[in-house]
């Protein structure tokens, strides 16, 4: 049968890998049984003329794999998990805390939870391209439903796995059509940005944002980075309520970025996290987007509903592709479903169908909209609340006003790694290294041991 | 496909901000390149073929996007749509692997739904980010399943599960960490196999060779022509294995062919990747379904084994799945974990929890697992009896040629042997949508439609070469 001449191996093998072979012999139930002498049911079976347990070499192929540190930001969740101090306070991940400092599941959501249950909907698998009424959905919500750039069917929109996974579409869209084409991102940004780039093989480098001396944007350095970007770079911009440092262009701002950027024929790229959640109003946090849209800009906006509808782990988000024509759309989409199809095939269907029902429908759209703005309003009495606490407590002249001047959920608070790591190891208050708080995890009550701990942090740590 | 090929030379691109030498490959080069890359490309064979590669005139000369052509649609999930646009009454959709009730509806288990309504009814839920790795208790709980809960491997923690999207996600990123991490970066994928796996680890960075796999003459498995050719692999290679109820061809090797395909890869150092989407599916018996996959772990050896819940427990549309990376020690299987959240992280952070809950309230209760086996077996009779049903039809109608192997394939899909024109005649004349190699979704068919399929099939035999 030719089948001998494969089985070469040397029975010395077995001698080896004894204590391995006893060990392992069961496995569970019908248990296909090794005998004590490394021979099977099947040892005498015809085709095998040599009976060896062709067991495999004791080496891990994988051993020399290192270990990975743990991820900057959700690491820190894992830490403040760990820390048993009754006055730990956890400001990393940007998660929506209630004042009790609970996570919030919205009341529209489980409205349309349940309303979906009991119309007993199936679960056949999406198309590749995710669901319908979603797509509609997300992409008016995001550009006005009388845009048009969707009357008239230039708006390519695909499901994606939330911020994320619409980030990783479109940087994949990136490295197969515009190859040598880099991205400009903010310096500093959100951190998973430059992983999802380098894993989709684009290139990129950084357009400076935060100026640390005013503890706002450096505007003309951005201006210039972008400027002396090759034609044709795709420039990473934050819709608003800018992750990690909570510091947005203002209108006019906007439109400067957007003169040169059609200057120079960059391609802007949206990521829009905090659409309702910066301001409370949804228009109001697409303004930027729509700016650019109204320009006739072609325009990639990725989208995550993790945050203003609170569907985090439900990984509801999707990439939009504004081009020039609805036939470019087409394609553009053809292209997106040939890369998500490989990675997924088709996205998760319970998040989107939330999505859907509730912008579907007016009154439950009306409600998310009112406890959008409680959320939104939460955190902008916690800002001010924090800002009093600080400037009351601090009496070196410091400026804190950078504090009210910030938006969304972050605020960067300019302490470095060193006064960081103070507000934990002294404080127990977990944080990114970078400084940036979450104020979505802050409480009015604790307002005042966060002042404190940072007034301490920044004048006694270097 | 990484790094991306790069024509011409451009300045490198490194973090510092202010790159003020101007690269002579301006971005109108670049597109044209990319054109011109996209003629070559091997991959994209088929694309080609039915492209017209120029952009339209009608494009605005001014996008950035004028040189992307239209993909044709995915040729599994491309059935679907032809299907759906079909206004005919007695249209068939045997394309996609979706199990159907004998109504021909989709069907939701119900112990899948109480578990929803479970949920629902749990205040203490939240949806808080789950971690990178997914639900910890769906995790154990998917390895026990798969591997046997008493599995030494198990027992000795050599085992890390990581929560995946469905089957595809998890062969995904099994893919790229092997890219990243293993010294031997090519795969060999049986001959046929599903449409979407060479796609997957191709774009995960592997080389995609292939292993003989399924003899047209026999309709039946190439075993000569599998062990000649994984015995020329190179050592280490991967090897991607069907762990049951193949795709597309339902051939899958017995017990004992099994323990020669192991024997050979471990004695070639192989690295097994088993794909198991039909675990309790093929024969009803999750045990038994699980059998080539425990084989290999008894051994001591490592492996690869992505999960799939679409099929199992309807869950196709929650996106249900787990990868599990067997490794020698615990300690390699703890810095395997670690290295897996890289991958995952930057792809889409952290996997959904809705359908990863329910698997976990199912296998960790002990009624509600029963149930679940229940209603499971139920589904995987059905389809055997409409092997059976079909065979016999055939039979009835004297259709020539031998159709054995529609009641000796097993699983949801049957590879019928017929040539695409023939396939393209059924979808033309009787309106029977099942993808251009000849495979057909039992789960898709009932005793009312079965007719309907043999005469189809009977006249694509008779009238078409």
């Amino acid at each position: 049968m030719g089948s001998s001449s494969v089985f070469s191996v040397a029975s010395a093998s077995l001698s080896l890998h004894d204590t391995n072979i006893k060990k392992n012999l069961n496995f569970g139930t019908n248990a296909f049984r090794f005998n004590n002498d490394g021979t099977n049911t099947f040892s005498n079976f015809k085709s095998s003329r040599r009976i060896s347990m062709a067991v495999a070499v004791n080496v891990s192929r994988f051993e020399g794999i290192p270990m990975a540190p743990p991820d900057p930001i959700l690491g820190v969740s894992e830490a403040f998990k760990a820390d048993t101090n009754a006055v730990k306070l956890n400001l990393g991940v940007g998660a929506y805390r209630t004042e009790e400092l609970q996570p919030y599941v919205l009341n529209v959501v489980k409205k349309a939870e349940n309303l979906m249950l009991e119309r007993g909907e199936n679960k056949e698998y999406l198309p590749i391209e995710g669901l319908a009424a979603f797509n509609k959905a997300t992409a008016e919500l995001l550009l006005g439903a009388d845009n048009p750039a969707i009357k008239q069917q230039r708006v390519a929109t695909v499901q994606g796995l939330s911020g994320t996974g619409s980030l990783r579409l479109g940087a994949a869209l990136i490295q197969r059509y515009f190859p040598g084409a880099k991205v400009l991102i903010s310096n500093p940004t959100w951190g998973n940005h430059k992983n999802i780039f380098n894993d989709a093989g684009v290139p990129w480098s950084e357009y400076r944002y935060y100026d640390p001396k005013t503890v706002g944007l450096d505007f003309e350095g951005m201006i210039e980075d972008i400027k002396s970007a090759p034609e044709g770079t795709f420039v990473l911009l934050h819709g608003c309520a800018h992750n990690p440092t909570g510091i947005d262009p203002t209108p006019q701002q906007w439109e400067k970025i957007a003169d040169l950027i059609q200057q120079k024929n960059h391609i802007p790229f949206f990521d829009v996290a905090y659409q309702g959640f910066a301001s409370g109003s949804l228009d109001e946090d697409a303004a930027s987007v729509r700016l650019f849209v109204a320009r006739g800009m072609e325009v990639l906006v990725a989208q995550s509903y993790s945050k203003n509808l609170g569907l985090y782990a439900e990984r509801v988000g999707a990439i939009n592709v504004i081009s020039s024509s609805p036939e470019s759309a087409t394609r553009v989409k053809s292209q997106l479903k040939r890369l998500a199809r490989p990675m997924y095939s088709n996205p998760p269907v319970h998040g989107a169908r939330i999505v859907a029902n509730i912008v579907g429908d007016p009154v439950l759209f009306g409600e998310w909209k009112a406890e959008m703005e409680m959320m939104a309003g939460r955190i902008k009495t916690v800002r001010q609340e924090l800002y009093d606490s600080i400037s009351s407590k601090d009496k070196s002249g410091k400026d804190w006003s950078f504090i009210l001047k910030q938006i969304g959920m972050f605020s960067f608070t300019g302490l470095n790694k060193n006064q960081s790591d103070n507000m934990t190891n002294k404080w127990h208050i977990y944080m990114t290294k970078d400084g940036r708080i979450s104020l979505a995890g802050l409480s009015l009550a604790k307002c005042e041991y966060l002042a404190d701990a940072i007034i301490d942090s920044y004048h006694n740590v270097s | 496909m990484r790094p991306p090929i790069i024509l011409e030379s451009t300045t490198t691109f490194s973090s510092s901000s202010s790159s003020s030498s101007s690269s002579s490959y301006s971005s109108c080069d670049r597109r044209l390149n990319t054109l011109a890359r996209h003629l070559i490309d091997v991959n994209d064979q088929n694309q080609m073929a039915s492209q017209n590669i120029s952009p339209s005139p009608t494009a605005s000369s001014n996008s950035v996007f004028a040189h992307l052509t239209r993909a044709p649609e995915d040729p599994i999930l491309g059935v679907t749509v032809a299907y759906n646009k079909d206004p005919s009454p007695i249209k068939l959709n045997l394309g996609v692997g979706a199990y159907r009730t004998e109504e021909g509806k989709p069907l939701v288990l119900d112990v899948v739904r109480r578990v929803e309504q479970q949920l629902l009814n749990d205040v203490s839920r939240n949806k808080e980010y789950i971690p990178i790795v997914g639900l910890a208790d769906f995790n154990k709980l998917s390895a026990k399943l798969i591997f046997g809960a008493d599995s030494p491997a198990i027992q000795e923690n050599r085992v890390t599960t990581v929560q995946g999207l469905s089957g595809t996600g998890s062969l995904r990123v099994g893919g790229e960490f092997l890219a990243k991490h293993y010294h031997q970066r090519i795969i060999y994928l049986p001959q046929p196999t599903w449409g979407n796996h060479p796609k997957i680890f191709t774009l995960a960075g592997l080389t995609v060779k292939t292993y003989r796999y399924y003899a047209p003459a026999t309709r039946g498995l190439d075993f000569e022509g599998l062990l000649e050719d994984l015995g020329s692999a190179p050592s280490g290679s991967v090897v991607l294995l069907h762990a049951c109820a193949h795709n597309p061809t339902g051939v899958d090797p017995t017990l004992e062919q099994w323990e020669q395909i192991r024997q050979l890869i471990r004695s070639k150092s192989l690295l097994p990747f088993f794909d198991s989407a039909y675990q309790g599916f093929a024969s009803g018996s999750l045990d038994a379904d699980a059998q080539p996959i425990r084989l290999f772990v008894a051994d001591g050896g490592e492996l690869l084994a992505a999960q799939s819940y679409a099929k199992n427990m309807g869950l196709y549309g929650e996106r249900v799945g787990a990868l599990s990376i067997v490794s020698k020690s615990a300690d390699v299987a703890s810095l395997v974990e670690s290295q897996l959240k890289l991958v995952i992280r930057p792809m889409y952070s952290s996997p959904p929890i809705h359908g990863a809950s329910i698997v976990a309230a199912i296998l960790k209760d002990r009624d509600l697992f029963n149930d679940w086996t229940i209603e499971l077996k139920a589904m995987a009779d059905r389809i055997i009896s409409m092997r059976q049903q079909l065979f016999d039809a055939l039979r009835a109608r004297g259709t020539p040629g031998d159709w054995s192997h529609i009641i000796k394939q097993i699983g949801m899909f049957t590879f019928t042997g017929l040539n695409s024109e023939q396939v393209s005649f059924m979808t033309k004349e009787y309106h029977i949508y099942l993808t251009s190699d000849g495979r057909i979704s039992m789960a898709g068919l009932s005793t009312k439609t079965v007719s309907h399929l043999a005469d189809a099939i009977h006249a694509a035999v008779t009238r078409v070469a």
